[in-house]
């Protein structure tokens, strides 16, 4: 499902590579932790699979597509399969939970009749049912961040890259988000979770990728934070 | 349908939430949109203009004072045998004089001042090409009888100079003020697309295609330039129905009119340059802008 060839990303001026030759296979259907120290190159990781940035080498196969040598007309199709949460949320202020998720099937060219049918199942999904027409000011953070997992969900994609999802949130609120991914990652969609948590990691006891300074220096089937 | 609804109130929004720029946009858009079929109305002009003069113009062929009627004659007939001329009318001292006093006749001391016969008889000679005034000069200057052979077509030359410089810069301001122009795009687009940019990044991550990105952005831009094409023309039929056909009228009176037809035909091209060219600024600007 996702394959890091022995990649390296160097970014422009840097002084050393923010990722080393790093290769890293993840299956259909797994839930995968990325942990490591800030700055260890975790988000970067995250940002090849998104084609947001490319490989200096080696080589990144998504859903059994080659990104790094992609057309630069078919990453927004490409995208379409993947869907992301943030730590920032990024969620649009102007518009309700419903408007939110709403605007990401959109946006993609499906009807409004899609979004009237659709919307409503994923926001009853992630526990916001009754809070759709709720402005993100007038959530919660975890609330508003279940906005965002309905928003990445909606368009059932095959994996979900979640980026410090519970950065911003307090223990009990994260373990929720959490299980929330858990439930995603159960329908089938592959889940990457990068995170600090080291509570939610060792509840979880799924695999971890430990990456320090660029590289892997551990990878656990049945891991622990620590 | 759906999306055609969303990218048009898109437009209109975002056209209305930064007014001053937009108005800016739209008259230096407009202005130098209006210079630009000035100075095509111009090209039509002139182009029109020389139609009429090159066809009436003629070579003189001005007479010895002390010419034989033989040569006369001579002359005569090899003119009129002659392949590159289309046509030959002697004008006789009586005859010069006669148009020397009409058309001086609010001067009419000049007029007393010139007796008849002073002035020298000639042929007046079309030809078929008015070009070849040149081949005619070699071929008759050095013939008995023939004073000086006179081209009318240098004097029209230097006038038509004189108006395609003129057209020339009404050009170079126009391209001045369309830099202005593009310029002023440009940055209306990049507040533009800053104004959305969490929209933008949204749509970017869920997978929107780049034209639904852009779109909205760039008919923004196509929309400005059709307001300022239709202002420009506006001012271009103002400036025939008051200036032109009003104010100036004496002086137009000289020129060939100026048709309507013309000034009419001038509004496609505006907007069709004033559409294109912003659409392709805002692309190009949105390129760099969004890197989408
Ligand atoms: N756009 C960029 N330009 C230059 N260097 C960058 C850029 N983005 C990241 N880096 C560098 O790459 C390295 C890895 O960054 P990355 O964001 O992947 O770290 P991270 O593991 O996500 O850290 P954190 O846990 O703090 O989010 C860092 O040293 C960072 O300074
Ligand atoms: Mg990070």
């Amino acid at each position: 499902m996702i394959q890091l060839e022995h990649v390296t990303k160097t970014y422009p001026k840097a002084s050393r590579p923010s990722l080393d030759e790093v290769s890293v296979g993840i299956e259909k259907g797994e839930f995968v932790f990325f942990i490591g120290p800030s700055g260890s190159g975790k988000s970067t990781i995250i940002k090849l699979l998104l084609h947001e940035v490319t490989p200096n080498q080696g080589r990144v196969v998504v859903n059994g597509r080659d990104v790094t040598s992609m057309r630069s007309w078919k990453i927004p199709n490409f995208r379409r399969s993947i869907g992301c949460v943030f730590q920032d949320f990024r969620l649009l202020p102007n518009r309700t939970a419903y408007e939110n998720v709403a605007f990401a099937l959109e946006v993609i060219g499906k009807t409004k009749a899609v979004a009237r049918r659709v919307v409503p199942e994923v926001l009853e999904l992630v526990g916001l049912g009754g809070k759709e027409h709720r402005y993100p000011h007038e959530l919660s953070g975890g609330e508003q961040q279940r906005v965002a997992v309905a928003r990445a969900f909606v368009n059932r994609p095959l994996i979900l890259l979640a980026d410090e999802p519970t950065g911003n949130l307090d223990p009990d609120t994260s373990i929720e988000i959490m299980r929330l991914l858990d439930r995603i990652n159960r329908t089938g969609t592959t889940v990457v979770m990068v995170t600090h948590d080291s509570n939610i990691v060792n509840q979880m006891r799924r695999r971890v990728v430990e990456i320090e300074s660029g590289r892997i220096v551990r990878d656990q089937a049945r891991g622990v934070y620590g | 349908m759906q999306r055609l609804k969303y990218v048009l109130s898109e437009v209109l929004v975002g056209l209305w939430r930064n007014v001053t720029m937009t108005v800016a946009m739209i008259i230096t858009l407009a202005v130098s949109l209006a210079m630009l079929g000035a100075s095509g109305l111009m090209y039509l002009q002139v182009n029109s203009m020389k139609d009429f003069y090159y066809d009436q113009i003629e070579v003189a062929i001005f007479l010895n004072n002390d010419v034989t009627d033989q040569q006369r004659s001579d002359l005569d007939n090899a003119l009129k045998s002659d392949p590159l001329v289309a046509e030959v009318i002697y004008e006789s001292k009586e005859q010069a004089h006669e148009k020397f006093k009409t058309m001086y006749a609010d001067a009419p001391d000049l007029v007393n001042a010139v007796k008849p016969g002073q002035l020298p008889e000639s042929f007046r000679v079309r030809l078929k090409n008015p070009e070849q005034f040149q081949q005619i000069n070699d071929k008759y200057k050095n013939n008995e009888g023939v004073e000086t052979i006179v081209d009318q077509q240098r004097l029209l030359d230097k006038i038509f100079n004189i108006l395609g410089s003129v057209q020339n810069m009404a050009l170079l301001a126009a391209s001045i003020m369309a830099i202005a122009a593009l310029l002023l795009v440009g940055n209306t687009i990049q507040v533009a697309a800053y104004s959305k940019r969490r929209e933008v990044a949204v749509m970017k991550l869920v997978g929107a295609s780049n034209w639904f990105i852009q779109a909205p952005f760039v008919l923004e831009a196509v929309v400005a330039g059709l307001i300022g094409s239709i202002i420009a023309f506006v001012g271009l039929f103002l400036g025939k129905l008051f200036l032109l056909d009003g104010s100036l009228r004496d002086l137009t009176e000289l020129l060939t009119p100026l048709s309507w037809a013309d000034v009419l035909l001038m509004f496609p091209l505006m907007a069709g340059v004033g559409a294109l060219v912003s659409a392709v600024t805002a692309w190009v600007t949105l390129r760099f802008y969004l890197r989408v």
